[in-house]
């Protein structure tokens, strides 16, 4: 796996002979053993993780499997304990990212391409917006939904999953359309071509790394909360894997380790994959490249 | 209406639906819980809520248990984000400067996926290192270390343990996109002139950085003060209420005890000191608008 596009991009030992080559191997090397240390650390939960999923008596130890075996796959994936939830994690987080991607784009442009003295005070509004503790208005939100009767709706839902991921989408789609100069839009516009269509035309397809970027940190995000779903869903067929893997691992996990490790390799895959795709379009895997750089 | 102004209006258009958006779904709700902050309302048996004051908030700071919580969120927030992420991150962002390309790679691949697994996963993964039977015990056995129920002696302390291990990541990638901006004649200058490594961090690195420090500790602050899934999956706030925070709290109070005004006022409480962060964080970013 390959996320560390900008570490790659590091500095080269300069050529010079200022310092014996030598101090500077064993400076390598001590960095080297350093990281390795660090990296055995943070490996084991990972670890426990992919031996337990394969292991026919998984515990909670790391530990060589005795055996390998896919019995736990097969006993996790079932329509109940893994494709209901998954397909509701799809169409929740699916329908939520194309909502945010969507409105994010509509948003960005005319931001990105026309002066107002409205844009600052936007931009600072949706910047504060991006750093609020989402956490701290579900409770709110949960009154709320109850008494607009939107509290155990898919709907109701995916749009809080988009008002919640908006203000951030819209600040990485603005600082990815201002790359895109002005220039090649100016020739349509010239041609008739209104602001929708050299928006749909132009200013997307050229800033699609930009685009996939938005969509799939919007749809991990999405994917991996638990709090959203968990607060505002009741109905336990509309749960996504967030929050059943929860009720999995109280009423069985217990007992079940290889099972359970082996839902959670399944449920994980999806945003991993997504992650190594896109990683090398973030610069460094860093997503928030346009808020935090400085 | 004059056409320069019809003509803002068109180009205001396609903001309408985000404008929509975030009025409804996140302004509304902010609001709401401003509120109902003020009310007792509750969540069953109650025909109608009125208005109680800052009855909420007097109760809160008599309230032990929502002190304990007050107080475990400062721990968790100092231990985990502070100390533990921000200073794992930048030490791992500068030895990748110095190790070699597949060390570098697979540990920065370790770390992001650690990142990247959904929060219950994370979650499970660290309740089975930290439990009596789990990893950590078998590893102290190894070594002829006393072994405890970390969960249950210490449990403020695995559950930061767990955000270090989940948040570190983060820190890491801000740092090495801030070290790379250094550029190298300066490291070298200083090197010439004879500074040693930790001078150079010192004097040369760490300044160098200050904005990426600055942005980096108030993004971590405000991700960890928000922290639910994590905590809930390992210990679910116990045991008794040892490693509830405040997001855990303000949940128990609203559902479990039904009181929701009670909740909503520590909820804004903890929005508050979000939003002072934010703005902190904004006068930070200043320029970059």
């Amino acid at each position: 796996m390959t996320p560390m596009t900008s570490m790659d991009r590091s500095r080269r030992y300069p050529s010079s002979l200022r310092s014996p080559s030598s101090r500077r191997t064993t400076h390598r090397l001590a960095a080297d053993a350093g990281l390795l240390v660090l990296a055995a650390t943070f490996v084991l939960p990972l670890a426990w993780v992919v031996l337990s999923a394969l292991d026919p008596s998984a515990n909670l130890r790391v530990k060589v499997p005795d055996g390998i075996t896919l019995d736990n796959f097969d006993a996790v994936l079932t329509p109940e304990i893994t494709f209901t939830p998954l397909l509701n994690s799809l169409l929740l987080c699916g329908g939520g990212t194309a909502l945010t991607v969507v409105c994010a784009a509509l948003a960005a442009y005319p931001l990105s391409r026309f002066r107002s003295r409205f844009n600052r005070p936007f931009l600072l509004t949706i910047l504060f917006a991006t750093s609020l503790p989402i956490t701290a208005i579900m409770v709110p939100v949960y009154a709320l939904f109850v008494r607009v009767n939107l509290i155990d709706t898919m709907e109701g839902t995916i749009f809080f999953f988009a008002a919640s991921q908006l203000p951030f989408a819209i600040w990485l789609m603005k600082n990815f359309m201002d790359g895109v100069p002005k220039e090649l839009e100016e020739a349509a516009w010239t041609d008739g071509a209104s602001s929708l269509q050299s928006l749909l035309r132009i200013v997307l397809p050229l800033m699609g790394p930009g685009v996939a970027v938005v969509t799939v940190f919007s749809f991990v995000m999405m994917w991996g909360n638990f709090f959203v779903p968990f607060m505002l869903l009741l109905t336990p067929d509309q749960m996504p894997a967030s929050v059943s893997i929860n009720d999995f691992f109280g009423n069985r996990g217990m007992v079940a380790y290889g099972q359970l490790a082996a839902f959670s390799i399944v449920y994980s895959t999806p945003v991993i994959l997504l992650y190594v795709l896109v990683a090398r379009r973030m610069g460094g895997g860093f997503a928030l490249s346009g808020a935090v750089k400085g | 209406m004059s056409r320069k102004r019809s003509r803002s209006l068109t180009r205001a258009l396609p903001v309408s639906p985000s404008v929509v958006l975030l009025l409804l779904f996140l302004a509304g709700p902010i609001a709401y819980c401003a509120y109902i902050a003020f009310t007792d309302l509750q969540l069953t048996g109650q025909a109608e809520d009125s208005f109680v004051g800052f009855d909420n908030f007097r109760t809160a700071f008599g309230d032990e248990a929502f002190l304990n919580a007050v107080w475990l969120t400062l721990v968790f927030t100092v231990i985990s984000a502070l100390l533990g992420q921000n200073t794992l991150g930048l030490g791992l962002a500068m030895l990748m400067q110095r190790a070699s390309k597949p060390v570098r790679t697979l540990t920065g691949g370790i770390v992001v996926t650690a990142w990247v697994l959904p929060e219950v996963v994370a979650g499970f993964l660290l309740y089975a290192f930290f439990r009596r039977e789990g990893t950590l015990n078998a590893i102290l056995d190894q070594l002829h270390l006393p072994t405890q129920n970390w969960l249950f002696t210490l449990p403020i302390l695995a559950v930061s343990f767990a955000n270090v291990w989940r948040g570190t990541a983060f820190s890491m990638l801000v740092y090495s996109a801030a070290l790379n901006e250094i550029p190298k004649e300066i490291t070298e200058a200083a090197e010439v002139d004879g500074a040693g490594g930790w001078r150079r961090m010192w004097h040369i690195t760490l300044p160098m950085i200050r904005r990426s420090i600055g942005t980096n500790l108030m993004l971590i602050t405000l991700q960890t003060l928000s922290v639910f899934g994590l905590i809930w999956v390992m210990t679910r706030g116990g045991p008794g209420g040892k490693s509830q925070t405040l997001p855990l709290f303000m949940y128990e109070e609203a559902f479990q005890k039904s009181m929701i005004g009670y909740g909503t006022a520590v909820a804004l409480l903890l929005l508050v000191v979000g939003s002072l962060f934010s703005v902190v964080y904004l006068r930070l970013l200043r320029t970059e608008v």
